[in-house]
């Protein structure tokens, strides 16, 4: 056998790992790999080419791999140089820990003896992303390097999903060693279990069982274990009668349409979904990490109910909320046998009528409605208006961060896992067009659109230029109320409505931006346009960048303060008080 | 408002990891990342191939945050096993300080005089100074180093506490 070049045998690596994209950006420290990158793609006796998106700024290239991982269940590739290549990407690969996206990031760096001399765009990017990373590598020897490529793929997808960095010097990319794909790999310390211990699973079945107020809190933990884990989330629902809700990350995985279903819960969440987990006596938590903006304050958080928390990820358990039962293992797995036995034991469905009536007449607040208004789009209608031209097309929707993806997950209903693309624990603005290209990418047939503000579009903005490039028909909605809408917001909750910086000046014209990236560019301005103005965005089989004027000043409702418990939850804008104690203003 | 601080014990941990570069930063910056204490934190390889290290960490934790230190250790890739040995129960754990003491007459007689009472060893002795090795306990090497004071300490090296069960079993 010959040996290859470090920049070959990364090639070859991917191209055995089935990498069909990697999202990207080159630079001193990477030619090497471009270059092999570019020989791949032009000489057929290589093998399958490898597809590289040139974005145009390297966080993007992280979200990019975000949104293609997480619309497609397939490990997101990124490769950037070293210095502020890698920097650039930090963001994007904390929002993947952060999230439990599958990643696989491939830093250059400089030689091996230039490390540590503060060379020219030299940074220390393993120590960077030692704590934003599920693991990290930086490779001195040759080789090493095909092994190490396997095992960060292994590592990235397996267990809770996550980011991992490969750094590899300059000079290790030129170097020649051998490479032989490897079997299936049997990491020394690293064993995932998937399979939870049964006694463990048949504890949560009895609970089950003998609970009449239950609730199925589920997460994104069941999106990550595949759409086979929605399915059988859907048949334990149907089998147990029991109401569901989801945290921000797992909407989809129970049909918005679903009689069972009850909304997100926490901060942005329903009346109903708070109340029916207030008032539980028993809450199933399925791949979700009770985490602050789902609680609220602690101490309040469902007082009356046990808990089994459904976890792969044993440090998840009682993190933030003691809880009665855990079941580690893989939300699929855990939820497969849940079944099993249930059906086993031939449990009749169990009479939760009583527990259904009192939903019911939380229900009954009508805790999504908004006043509406003639004379301006409020961004719950523009939501609404959007969900229904498009919902026969089952789109891809991503979002950026603020009010527009609160009212996103409120007001559009999600009938499957892995529609839906959202940075939830990092909350990253900018995320959603190269999401949105991304998943475009992976699902070329899709709607995508990015539901977007006109603050955090600007943060990412430069990506209209990808999608020109590659021709990807992304639609951009812009809610535009010229605010940052969710500061502002909490401006005007918490501190009397003193908007420190939180007008968004200077706009550009979105729609003259738009069309000077090649874009369609449409604007909205009367609740008379909306309807038209999103017909002609999906009629358009380019990309489509709208900005639709919204009204200036609404609030995302209903909220639970920072500091509140369930059911202190905040229904209409005349129940705020505008002003709060420090330990609540200190709360995030 | 306040900052309020929660309740602590004292627990040691052993910590078994492959020894790759970084292994020690990744431990130590998780302590640092997630805000928990690190009293006292001791590396080294024990295995024969050199290919496994055992870290001593000695934290002080409410149980809630301990239990959540200890899963964290255990999600890091390259860590084999962690034991908490205080949870466990019987367990021996020493520390080596060496002291320096310089002093004439009656001082450097009563510095002897302590050091044999301690057990402490002179590993380096000039005309007006001593080197002692003392191990022990983290208690006894405090009380000792406290009244080396008195008889003209001037520097200390300690180790930090390694820690091992009692009985036949690995932990």
């Amino acid at each position: 056998m010959s040996e290859k070049s470090g920049a070959d045998i990364l090639v070859e690596a991917l191209v055995d790992l089935g990498v069909e994209v990697v999202f990207g950006y080159p630079g001193g420290a990477v030619l090497p790999i471009y270059d092999a990158l570019f020989q791949q793609n032009r000489d057929p006796g290589r093998g399958r080419p490898i597809r590289h998106i040139l974005v145009r700024h390297e966080q993007a290239a992280t979200h990019a791999a975000e949104g293609y991982a997480r619309s497609t269940g397939k490990p997101g590739v990124v490769l950037v140089t070293s210095g502020p290549g890698a920097t650039n990407a930090v963001t994007g690969i904390t929002d993947a820990l952060m999230d439990s996206i599958p990643m696989v990031v491939i830093t250059g760096q400089v030689p091996t003896a230039l490390i540590g001399t503060d060379a020219f765009q030299e940074a220390d990017t393993i120590g960077i992303t030692r704590h934003c990373t599920k693991h990290n590598y930086l490779v001195k020897d040759p080789a090493k390097l095909g092994d190490v490529i396997h095992e960060a793929f292994h590592i990235a997808t397996s267990g809770r999903p996550g980011p991992v960095v490969i750094d590899i010097p300059k000079d290790v990319q030129v170097a020649t060693a051998r490479y032989a794909k490897p079997g299936p790999i049997q990491h020394k310390t690293y064993r995932p279990a998937l399979k939870a211990d049964r006694a463990a699973v048949e504890a949560a079945v009895e609970m089950l069982a003998a609970a009449e107020r239950p609730v199925l809190y589920t997460g994104g933990g069941v999106i990550n274990a595949g759409p086979g884990a929605s399915q059988l989330l859907r048949e334990l629902a149907r089998v147990t009668g029991a109401p569901v809700t989801s945290t921000l990350m797992g909407l989809g995985a129970l049909p918005a349409s679903s009689p069972q279903w009850l909304g997100m819960l926490g901060m942005h969440g329903t009346y109903e979904a708070n109340m029916a987990m207030n008032r539980a006596d028993l809450i199933v938590s399925v791949g979700a990490r009770f985490d602050d903006r789902v609680t609220g304050r602690l101490d309040a958080f469902s007082p009356g109910s046990r808990k089994i928390h459904i976890d792969i990820d044993r440090s998840s358990v009682n993190k933030n909320v003691r809880v009665d039962l855990a079941v580690i293992g893989d939300a699929g797995h855990v939820l497969e046998d849940m079944l099993k036995l249930w059906k086993g034991r031939q449990t009749p469905k169990p009479d939760l009528s009583e527990w259904w009536r009192r939903i019911d007449g939380w229900r009954a607040a009508k805790c999504l409605d908004f006043a509406d208004s003639a004379t301006e789009i409020m961004p719950q209608r523009a939501i609404r208006a959007l969900y229904e031209a498009t919902k026969h097309r089952a789109p891809i929707v991503s979002t950026e961060v603020g009010q527009h993806q609160m009212w996103a997950a409120q007001h559009f209903g999600f009938e499957a896992p892995n529609k839906w693309l959202t940075s939830g624990g990092l909350g990253t603005m900018g995320y959603g067009l190269p999401a949105a290209i991304g998943a475009q990418l992976g699902n070329p047939g899709a709607l995508c659109i990015d539901i977007a503000g006109e603050a955090s579009i600007q943060m990412n903005i430069q990506e209209l230029a990808t999608a020109t490039q590659y021709r990807l028909p992304v639609k951009v909605f812009i809610l535009n109320n010229e605010y940052m809408g969710m500061v502002r917001q909490w401006q005007e909750l918490t501190y009397s409505s003193r908007y420190a910086e939180s007008y968004s000046d200077a706009l550009p014209d979105f729609v003259k931006l738009a069309e000077a990236y090649g874009w369609k560019g449409i604007r909205i301005e009367t609740p008379g346009e909306l309807d038209d103005g999103i017909a002609a965005m999906l009629a358009h089989d380019g990309p489509v960048l709208v900005d639709c004027m919204v009204a200036k000043l609404a609030n995302c409702f209903p909220m639970i303060p920072s500091g509140a418990a369930h059911t202190e939850m905040i229904l209409q804008a005349n129940e705020v008080s505008g002003t709060m104690d420090d330990e609540a203003r200190a709360l995030v | 408002m306040h900052i309020r601080e929660e309740q602590r014990e004292r627990h040691t941990l052993a910590v078994l990891v492959d020894n790759e570069p970084g292994i020690l930063a990744r431990v130590a910056g998780l302590f640092t990342a997630r805000g928990y204490n690190i009293e006292s934190l001791t590396v080294t390889d024990v295995s024969e191939d050199e290919s496994v290290s055992r870290i001593t960490i000695v934290t002080s934790a409410s149980p809630h945050v301990l239990e959540q230190i200890i899963s964290q250790l255990e999600r890091l890739v390259p860590v084999h096993r962690v034991t908490d040995l205080t949870a466990l129960g019987a367990h021996v754990e020493r520390e080596l300080a060496l002291v320096k003491v310089a002093g004439k007459g009656d001082h450097r007689i009563e510095a002897l005089r302590l050091a044999d009472v301690y057990r402490a060893r002179v590993v380096d002795a000039t005309t007006s100074s001593f080197v002692f090795e003392v191990t022990g306990g983290s208690e006894k090497i405090d009380k000792f180093v406290e009244l080396m004071r008195e008889v003209g300490l001037i520097e200390v090296a300690r180790t930090g506490i390694v820690a091992i069960s009692r009985g036949r079993e690995a932990a």
